[in-house]
């Protein structure tokens, strides 16, 4: 197990790794200057050139990156247009912002994650149901429906259905104030009643791929010889099904629940641009336009760690449940 | 056919060992099979029979170069291809060529029969007189199929009719000898009888050699003219069929053959019970490997391997340091009964039929 | 169009039974492939020949863009300025629906709703299937080579599945598009429509590859210790015989379903990427785009996110269901 992790987590970093290097890289291939985007109005070019030297963006490619990468681990001095000392894990100064990117990371990553949460929790509930319960009632009106449910939403958009959404509950009925956040501490009333748009939006979509599913799943299972070997037993069917052949089918769902939520915590960018809420996906996007390097560098690291690290947790997960997997 | 002097396959201490992970610390070898030492001449037929995880088949994937060997040497015609590349192998696979086990799993199932049988001359790029389709009829008709079934798909055909469909592969690029990999293990006991005649009557016709993987000695007995005996990756007897059969010496070999079911003799009378279970191949027992299950086992067997020596100066050799004499039946059973005539033969009557 | 491919795998497999000049007779012994017996089983699904129909039905209507413009009388750039109020807004109902203009007018420059999404359905398409073709080459190609020699190049290629699964396309996509359009245009030269189009193709294909490569990869470890082909391998073929002749026509069906699901991903992901802004220039119609510049309208003119919105929503779900019922009649033991 321990050498199992150990790879693991080796491999794990050696992809981040590579993920920093190839966003760097992909950012100073971008031929837009990133100065002139930076710099206040009225720069005349001694002023854009004092501003590159602080940037370093004279410097080498390979000392920039480990200029840079220091700072995530030791903390590194910016200089005094950038805010001075930065602590580590610093990962740089938005001259875009006005503000360290720490800064606004810890501004923006809370959003993202009170929506990406309750909307997984919300999807899984959803969606797992309907597809235990469309197995089991297999070809019923209720089967029919769900599957009905769960084509249609797969097949739609979330920027539509989010624009649907809204145009309904709050442009004409207006029981929902326009979308906007909250944190959750301040005000969990107006947390929950800005953002419940965004939970459903997701929800609808997610659930309908997970009914799918888990349908298919269980109905695998459910084929199995120990189900009918349980139930020739005289296993309770409530004990069967929701013991036996649940566990079994569940499985491959929690794999892919957890690279969804991870692929989601990394910035659910047509969501938030939909409900026009300023999560990590928006200002991932609003950076790469801006050409705003260490914003990009942050949330694309930012993402990269969660996919990541979801990826590493699903294996050790997998590797727990299923003994048939080798830890070699 | 230039039987006699030289062999026409001869294998030298051949092994392979598979390393695996055991546990939580270190590796382990697995010898799945140790030292191997057999000739075929051409147009012969050789029996290699044994438990399953004796090592039988990993030895016949060996020969036709499917596993690579770990130790030892493999010649055919007089060439040395143990670790002969693709490339050098080629000219030779029209020699060697193998029948699988299972007739399902040995057929794609989305190629047409003629396709299949087509492929060895396809990827050698042999263009037969008279054409690849005529070639595949020719082939079709030999294993006793009919020859229109060509653009059928294997789904089509039943069990024995598969295995036939492999048989013709097998013989289409008219080798010199055929590894048989348990042909009729997996086929109704009916259908083994015609299968193994068809084999019979093609070794007769073309002069094949053969090397045959079975565990049914009933089935080996009607087929080869010599047999090898394998126990846990070794050869513990080899020898001309008849004294295989008639005069064992090494008490597996007696065992083996006191379990085949011989309907003259109703009842368990003579039935040799081997104790326990064939050791792992992770850690074989020290000296002889089958001491741990032998009732004539003594300190010598722990402390020394028995090498496989010729006996009363004939073909039969035996790895044994108390070889029994005298005929199958006569010897000291563990139980001290007589075994009654092991394998004279109803079940091999019936499969010659 | 999708259904052309299991056409022609039974075809294939029918004429390389036996040869071209097998007499007229034999014709009673042919057998049925796999392949033939998939098309049979989706030849009596009901859902599949509908969603089928409609799938062929809107890539004739894409195919046939430029006649019905011209039929329709229409272009896709036409602007009708005057059937506009002063706010820029079409006059009357459900966006100046009307029987000049089918879908009615995009508030604004008073384009024609109706031949937009005609020309949409073609870039869409256009995009979508030569993303998914590309994708399938390349995953083919490097699933089969890692699952086949294993070793060290199976090592890389998942590594590398990993680290383009780690990346966030979105925002990859988003900085690459300038970029690669900037290295071949200048900052102010005009951007050919056919090489935004290009360029969109490209970044799906460098990201789309890994789920073909995966699957193939899977498929080929299950595949490559059953005796068919040590069978192949034992009488000396290459790789090349391996790959392509024994093990690919073998694993054909979960390619075909993940083509034919792929698809749809891809038109979405071309609506997604319009959508944040990127990819198509203005010119060029596309449904993701249309969407965008449709929800600063939502309030006003709620017809104009409604016709694009319900076109993609179509085509997404007519390949869905085409590719369901696919699956079910190439694994008749998949449920349903």
């Amino acid at each position: 197990m321990a050498r199992f992790l150990i790879k693991r987590i080796f491999s794990a970093v050696l992809t981040l790794f590579a993920v920093s290097v190839l966003t760097f890289l992909m950012f100073f291939a971008l031929p837009r200057d990133p100065v002139s985007g930076m710099c206040p109005k009225n720069c005349n070019p001694e002023r854009l050139e004092r501003v590159r030297q602080e940037l370093g963006l004279r410097d080498p490619l390979v000392t920039q990156y480990a200029g840079y990468m220091k700072g995530i681990f030791t903390g590194r001095d910016l200089g005094s247009a950038q805010g001075g000392r930065c602590d580590a894990p610093c990962l740089g100064w938005s001259y875009v912002n006005n503000e360290a990117v720490l800064d606004t990371i810890a501004r923006v990553l809370p959003v993202t994650l009170s929506i990406v949460i309750p909307a997984a929790i919300l999807w899984l509930l959803l969606g797992v149901g309907l597809g235990m319960v469309s197995a089991l009632r297999r070809g019923t009106w209720l089967d029919r429906a769900a599957i009905g449910f769960s084509l249609t939403g797969a097949s739609l958009q979330l920027y539509f259905v989010g624009a649907v959404l809204l145009l309904v509950f709050v442009y004409n009925l207006r029981w929902l104030p326009v979308p906007s956040y909250t944190s959750i501490f301040d005000n969990p009333v107006k947390w929950a009643s800005g953002l419940v748009l965004a939970w459903v939006a997701l929800a609808f979509l997610f659930s309908a791929i997970y009914a799918r599913l888990s349908r298919a799943q269980m109905l695998e299972t459910l084929s199995e010889d120990f189900v009918r070997t349980a139930r020739a037993k005289g296993l309770a069917k409530r004990t069967v099904y929701g013991r036996h052949a649940l566990r079994a089918a569940i499985t491959p769902v929690v794999t892919i629940a957890g690279l969804d939520v991870g692929a989601a915590l990394g910035g659910t960018v047509i969501t938030e641009t939909t409900f026009g809420i300023q999560g990590l996906g928006r200002t991932a996007v609003e950076a790469v336009r801006a050409g705003d390097l260490p914003t990009i560098m942050a949330t694309v690291l930012i993402s990269a760690v969660f996919v990541v690290l979801a990826n590493v947790l699903v294996d050790l997960l997998y590797a727990a449940i299923d003994p048939r997997v080798r830890l070699g | 056919m230039s039987v006699g002097d030289e062999p026409l396959l001869r294998v030298r201490g051949l092994g392979k060992h598979f390393p695996v992970r055991s546990g939580p610390r270190g590796r382990g070898l697995v010898r799945a099979v140790d030292g191997l030492d057999f000739d075929v001449r051409a147009g012969e037929t050789l029996g290699l029979v044994g438990e399953s995880g004796c090592g039988k088949t990993t030895t016949g994937r060996m020969l036709v170069r499917l596993l690579e060997p770990t130790a030892g040497s493999i010649e055919f015609a007089g060439r040395d291809i143990t670790h002969a590349g693709r490339r050098e192998l080629r000219p030779l696979r029209q020699d060697l060529q193998i029948i699988f086990q299972d007739p399902y799993a040995s057929l794609n199932p989305r190629h047409t029969v003629g396709r299949i049988i087509a492929m060895p001359l396809l990827v050698n790029g042999i263009d037969p007189p008279g054409g690849v389709k005529a070639r595949v009829r020719e082939l079709l008709e030999l294993v006793g199929l009919n020859p229109e079934h060509y653009n059928r798909y294997p789904h089509e055909f039943s069990g024995g009719q598969r295995q036939r469909i492999g048989i013709a592969r097998a013989l289409a690029l008219r080798p010199k000898l055929i590894v048989a990999d348990e042909p009729v293990s997996a086929l109704d006991v009916s259908i083994q009888a015609q299968v193994v005649n068809l084999l019979r009557d093609l070794q007769r016709d073309l002069g094949l050699a053969f090397v045959f993987i079975a565990h049914d000695l009933a089935v080996v007995r009607h087929f080869c003219q010599r047999v090898a005996v394998m126990y846990l990756g070794r050869i513990v007897e080899i020898g001309d069929r008849d004294d295989i059969y008639e005069r064992p010496q090494h008490p597996y070999t007696r065992a083996l053959l006191s379990a085949v079911p011989d309907v003259t003799t109703l009842g368990p009378a003579g039935r040799i019970r081997l104790a326990g279970d064939v050791p792992t191949p992770l850690n074989p027992p020290s000296g002889c490997r089958f001491r741990t299950r032998c009732w004539k086992a003594r300190d010598i067997c722990a402390a020394e391997e028995p090498p496989l020596v010729p006996r009363d100066g004939g073909n039969q050799a035996t790895a044994c340091h108390f070889p029994e004499s005298g005929p199958a039946g006569a010897g000291s059973g563990p139980a001290g009964a007589a075994p009654a005539a092991a394998g004279t033969g109803a079940s091999v009557e019936e499969v010659s039929r | 169009m999708s259904m052309s491919p299991v056409e022609g795998v039974a075809l294939a497999e029918v004429e390389s039974g036996g040869d071209a000049d097998a007499p007229k007779e034999e014709k009673g012994f042919v057998g049925r492939s796999p392949g033939q017996l998939a098309w049979l089983r989706l030849r009596g699904d009901r859902t599949a020949m509908v969603s089928g129909a409609l799938l062929v039905f809107f890539v004739l209507v894409a195919l046939s863009a430029p006649l019905i413009e011209l039929l329709y009388g229409i272009g896709p750039s036409d602007q009708f300025q005057h059937k506009l109020d002063r706010f820029g807004m079409p006059l009357g109902y459900a966006g100046g629906v009307s029987g000049d203009h089918f879908f009615g007018l995009e508030p604004g420059l008073g384009r024609d709703i109706f031949i937009r999404l005609v020309y949409g359905l073609r870039t869409s398409l256009l995009i979508a299937f030569a993303a998914a073709v590309i994708t399938a080459v390349l995953g083919i190609a490097l699933g089969a080579l890692a699952g086949y020699l294993g070793g060290w190049l199976d090592a890389v290629i998942n590594w590398v599945t990993d680290l383009v699964l780690a990346m966030p396309f979105l925002i990859i996509a988003l900085a690459l598009t300038p970029t690669l359009t900037l290295r071949f245009y200048g900052e102010r030269d005009a951007v050919s429509p056919a090489f935004g189009v290009g360029v969109l193709i490209a970044v799906f294909a460098i990201f789309g590859w890994t789920s073909t490569a995966r699957l193939v990869r899977g498929q080929v470890i299950a595949l490559r210790e059953r005796e068919f082909v040590e069978a192949a391998k034992a009488s000396g073929a290459g790789l090349g015989h391996m790959l392509f002749r024994q093990l690919l026509p073998n694993i054909w069906a979960p390619i075909l379903v993940s083509f034919s699901l792929a698809v749809p991903q891809f038109i979405t992901s071309e609506a997604a990427l319009s959508f944040i802004g990127v990819g198509l220039t203005e010119e060029t119609p596309s449904f993701g785009r249309m969407i965008y510049q449709s929800l600063v309208y939502l309030q006003t003119d709620p017809a104009f996110v409604f016709f694009p919105g319900v076109a993609i929503f179509a085509l997404v779900f007519a390949f869905n269901l085409f590719g369901d019922a696919l699956r079910d009649a190439l694994d008749p033991k998949s449920s349903r």
